[in-house]
């Protein structure tokens, strides 16, 4: 490209504050960089690498927004313009695109050499894997670059990610692919909602962020129900399967001591008990999904039959008004069939439509239902009040409850 | 030059091809799986089919080149599939056994430490920092390579409780997110408003909306219309800088780090949880932040001394008492660390147990 140098030429100028990020035993990213430029003489990296060494020396940033697009997208690629371009003018530009990589991040070596060739033609050959949403982060591009190099990718099937306003990336974990503990496809779940979502993906138009993640059992390695306004967690709803020969095994292997003090002793609703010296009997009416057992024992224990996927609402990060956990709105839905995916986006669009139509400016999907009260939110998109919604029916005295209201008993449970 | 190719709205990649032939012949009937050592799993399908998976650390912020050399070992090793984990690790998936250990060799020639998994402190999930951030306080990468420098042991062995997620962040957004340990900026004052630019670059009622606690309100000054901070009010959130960035928040003195403990997204035992704060006021230091990462050990020894099998750093604490917590990392609990937000309440003792 334009603003690369003859090798020869090619020199990178001081920078001490980074170059003491350069010992020690884990890998050091300023040695990547510093190869990068120095094989590329690309100066934009340089000047990325100077003016974060200005950083590391006056403890500020120097990046600022713009707007940087594609033919017809509203999102998708972070613009970002130096606010110091006088002192460092070869890092002006240095705009990042956000690609939504495969559902659990796989990739073949072909596929990834394919992105690395596009990226060294058109970009600075600097890249995030992944960022914390998801994406794959192409970072360093000018303005004139970023649609002939996203048309390159796109033809090989890359679209651009979601930024501000919009549904953005989504994340699953490795789920059915290598994972036993899987209790749906969050790979397929995964591709088909964000397929379906891809409109409102490209173009802001919502109140603020709205992101899925996809977690195939209650371990939720994609960390859904602190990160995601829509958290879809694997569950099952009959027994815990048992496979009593591996269960001895553990016995004969572990010892009952081990299995007393970190299986039964850490069930959080004391749901198994010692049954003889080695064997356990779990009593599955009391149990929570915690995923404890099944992981400490994972050859003998493993999620029932009946499997599907909880919907958690309304979790996020700090702003605006503090973290919130996402909380239980359907504890179970199948999630194999087109029918059942269709119905999680019929229910979906529901949410997201009165969100969109009630949330204030960066309001997030929790904040709104919060502010807006949860028995005005269930009634507008037709959810069912239930308890497991809650960890305890309220403790607050006042509410305002329907004066025709009178209780109707039902037959005590066998 | 007239454009040509017309935008495909393809949304995610799709992955099937993606997959090792060995995961697509057994997806969705894998039975169980065991770690025969540090940064390695093996899986084993119903069929009796076996994959191998090797986890190594990589510097996040990536190049082509880093890039190509794992594509490289990937078509040596793992018949030319791999993918990324949560947590920036690279994973390569084998059903042949015999590739594992040069594999392992190969990595760790290039500088990926290979672990990551059981009981390790896995690689830190972090943000983008000075990078490439427009409201950064801190740097992202150098924080978490200081870090990792000083933890690299327990990254490479699985000799924790259970396992341990870190994260930093540069802001008070916390893009690095809930963990056992997080690192996040902490404002110690209002922003300084810089009334020349700000009518011309900011919304103003955009801005005064943005603020989480009704302290920003419309004033003027020197006749032109702009916005005023109520001190008293500010919570030095940070949250207006995004709107408007005339409402400079970041300092090099006065925007500081805090250290947050006990996040837990899993379900596993107890409920999942917010990490709560332990320690705040450390300077921001580069290039290697040694007084975060001295409080960052302190708080892993403890734990690693004290915790029992399977307890997260936040069970462990919950298990001896935060004020036991207090004394086993020397770190000085104060006023500050009681919440005084919504939902307070919730986190006061409200009962008479005490620990003696």
């Amino acid at each position: 490209m334009s603003e690369t140098t003859s090798a020869q030429a090619f020199k990178l100028n001081p920078t001490p504050m980074l170059d003491t990020l350069e010992t020690g035993p884990w890998p050091s990213f300023i040695s990547g960089f510093k190869e990068l430029a120095n094989r590329t003489g690309s100066t934009m990296v340089r000047g990325a690498l100077d003016q974060l060494n200005y950083s590391y020396q006056t403890r500020m940033g120097y990046w600022k927004g713009g707007v940087v697009g594609v033919h017809g997208y509203g999102a998708g690629i972070i613009s970002r313009y130096s606010m110091i371009a006088d002192k460092f003018p070869e890092a002006k530009e240095f705009h990042t695109m956000r690609i939504q990589p495969a559902p659990g991040l796989h990739y073949t070596s072909k596929a990834l050499r394919q992105i690395c060739d596009i990226w060294e033609k058109y970009g600075s050959g600097l890249i995030s894997m992944h960022g914390q949403t998801g994406n794959l982060q192409l970072q360093g591009i000018v303005q004139a670059n970023a649609q002939a190099c996203f048309d390159e990718l796109n033809q090989l099937g890359w679209d651009l990610g979601g930024a501000g306003a919009t549904v953005r990336t989504g994340a699953s974990c490795v789920g059915q692919a290598r994972c036993e503990m899987a209790c749906y496809d969050t790979l397929e779940a995964h591709h088909k909602v964000l397929s379906y979502y891809t409109d409102y993906v490209h173009r802001p138009q919502l109140p603020y962020k709205m992101k899925f993640k996809f977690s195939g059992c209650p371990n939720d390695c994609m960390n859904s129900i602190q990160r995601s306004d829509m958290s879809v967690i694997g569950i099952w709803r009959d027994d815990i399967q048992v496979d009593r020969a591996e269960l001895k095994n553990y016995f004969a292997t572990k010892g009952t001591e081990y299995i007393v003090n970190n299986v039964i002793t850490r069930c959080p609703t004391q749901a198994i008990t010692l049954k003889g010296n080695d064997d356990l009997e779990i009593n599955n009416k009391d149990c929570v999904r915690c995923m404890h057992c099944i992981n400490v024992l994972n050859k003998a224990l493993s999620p029932g039959k009946e499997r599907g996927a909880a919907l958690l609402l309304g979790g996020k990060g700090h702003l605006k008004m503090g973290n919130m956990l996402g909380s239980m709105m359907i504890p179970f839905m199948k999630m194999e069939t087109e029918e059942d995916l269709e119905a999680f986006t019929e229910l979906t669009d529901r949410i997201i439509d009165y969100w969109a139509e009630n949330g204030l400016d960066h309001e997030r999907l929790g904040e709104a239902i919060e502010r807006i009260g949860i028995q005005n939110f269930l009634d507008a998109v037709g959810l069912d009040a239930h308890v497991d919604m809650v960890v305890s029916p309220r403790d607050n005295p006042y509410f305002k409850a329907d004066y025709t209201h009178t209780p109707v008993l039902r037959e005590i449970a066998a | 030059m007239s454009r040509e190719w017309k935008t495909v709205e393809s949304g995610p990649h799709t992955y099937r091809e993606l997959l090792h032939p060995v995961i697509v012949k057994n997806y969705g009937q894998w039975k169980y799986h065991t770690r025969p050592r540090p940064g390695v799993l093996r899986h084993v399908a119903n069929s009796g089919d076996v994959i191998y998976t090797v986890r190594a650390g990589t510097h996040r912020q990536v190049t082509i080149d880093i890039v190509r050399r794992l594509c490289d070992l990937a078509d040596r090793y793992s018949d030319g599939h791999l993918r990324w984990t949560v947590r920036n690790n690279v994973e390569f998936m084998t059903p042949n056994e015999a590739n594992v250990a040069p594999l392992i060799k190969e990595l760790e020639a290039l500088g990926h430490p290979v672990g990551g998994t059981g009981n390790s402190i896995s690689a830190i999930a972090h943000t983008q920092g000075w990078l490439h951030c427009d409201i950064p306080a801190t740097d992202a990468s150098g924080v978490v390579k200081s870090m990792m420098d000083a933890l690299f042991d327990d990254f490479v062995k699985e000799e924790m409780p259970n396992r341990v997620r870190m994260s930093t962040s540069c802001c008070e957004i916390n893009c690095g997110g809930q963990a056992d340990i997080a690192v996040v900026v902490q404002h110690t004052r209002p922003p300084r408003i810089n009334h020349e630019i700000l009518k011309n670059i900011c919304e103003m009622p955009s801005t005064v909306a943005r603020c989480p606690v009704a302290a920003i309100r419309p004033t003027t000054v020197n006749g032109q219309p702009s916005l005023m901070v109520v001190e008293e009010k500010c919570i030095f959130c940070g949250a207006c800088f995004g709107a408007c960035p005339a409402m400079e928040i970041n300092h090099p003195e006065y925007s500081k780090l805090a250290v947050w403990v006990g996040g837990k997204n899993s379900n596993a035992r107890t409920r999942p949880a917010n990490m709560k704060l332990v320690c705040h006021g450390l300077p921001n230091n580069p290039p290697r932040w040694p007084e975060v990462t001295e409080v960052v050990k302190r708080i892993l020894g403890a734990y690693k001394k004290g915790g029992r099998e399977w307890e997260r750093l936040g069970e462990w604490a919950d298990r001896i008492g935060w004020k036991r917590f207090f004394e086993e990392t020397g770190l000085p609990f104060d006023k500050y660390m009681i919440d005084n937000y919504r939902h307070a309440r919730v986190s006061f003792n409200q009962s008479a147990h005490v620990r003696f």
